[in-house]
């Protein structure tokens, strides 16, 4: 099990009423844990249409998390 | 040496000055695009929006993007400029501005930069619309 930082932006953070949450987890890629806070909070934008960065850099869904990473959940993108 | 220049802005984009950074000599041709606020989407009137974006990743992609457009099209310079915060119907929400050589690659680099910067910049826009009621859109259920 690993510690890590959990943030969350426009439709995601309104789902889960917080900016961030530290969870103990025994995800072992950004995918497994977009899995498993999109259950508990319900989201219900299909990952593949979302984005995750992890400390700052976009990352692919298999990326691997490690303790203490911050991982940035990205809802579907509406720039332009 | 190519230019590029990008950044996320909660001031309005002053674009007669963004132009004047992407002259050069060399330049035959410059090409921009201006994205509006308008007050129609997917059928419901909308009276303002909000943007708000991951600043560090938008800015870190988005001038990933304009170095790409540059290698691609030879560009002598390109610049962009995407505001967030509150917009009214009319204003400038994202500003393109390339100069090359000729049109042809000012006008597909010019296309290439907000295709990209729609599909992958962490940018989000909650439309406030005429009937009290507000939504999040993304860019698949947006049209343009």
């Amino acid at each position: 099990m690993i510690n890590v930082t959990a943030k969350y932006f426009a439709v995601f953070r309104e789902k889960t009423g917080k900016e961030s949450e530290v969870l103990l987890t025994s995800a072992a890629t950004a995918g497994d844990l977009f899995t498993e806070v999109a259950t508990r909070h319900l989201f219900s934008d299909p990952m593949l249409r979302c984005k995750v960065a992890i400390n700052d850099e976009l990352a692919g869904w298999d990326s691997g998390i490690s303790e203490g990473d911050i991982v940035l959940f990205f809802p579907p993108v509406a720039g332009g | 040496m190519s230019r590029s220049n990008f950044k996320i802005t909660n001031e309005p984009i002053d674009i007669a000055v963004l132009n004047q950074t992407l002259r050069d000599d060399s330049a035959g041709a410059y090409a921009s695009f201006e994205g509006w606020v308008r007050n129609l989407n997917d059928g419901k009137n909308v009276n303002s929006l909000d943007y708000e974006a991951h600043g560090v990743v938008a800015t870190n992609e988005g001038e990933k993007i304009l170095i790409e457009a540059i290698d691609r099209y030879k560009l002598l310079a390109a610049t962009s400029f995407h505001r967030i915060g509150h917009l009214e119907i009319g204003d400038c929400a994202v500003w393109v501005g390339v100069s090359a050589p000729h049109r042809g690659p000012a006008f597909d680099g010019c296309r290439y930069i907000i295709d990209e910067l729609k599909q992958r910049l962490p940018i989000w826009k909650k439309e406030h619309y005429q009937d009290g009621d507000s939504d999040w859109i993304n860019c698949l259920t947006a049209k343009d």
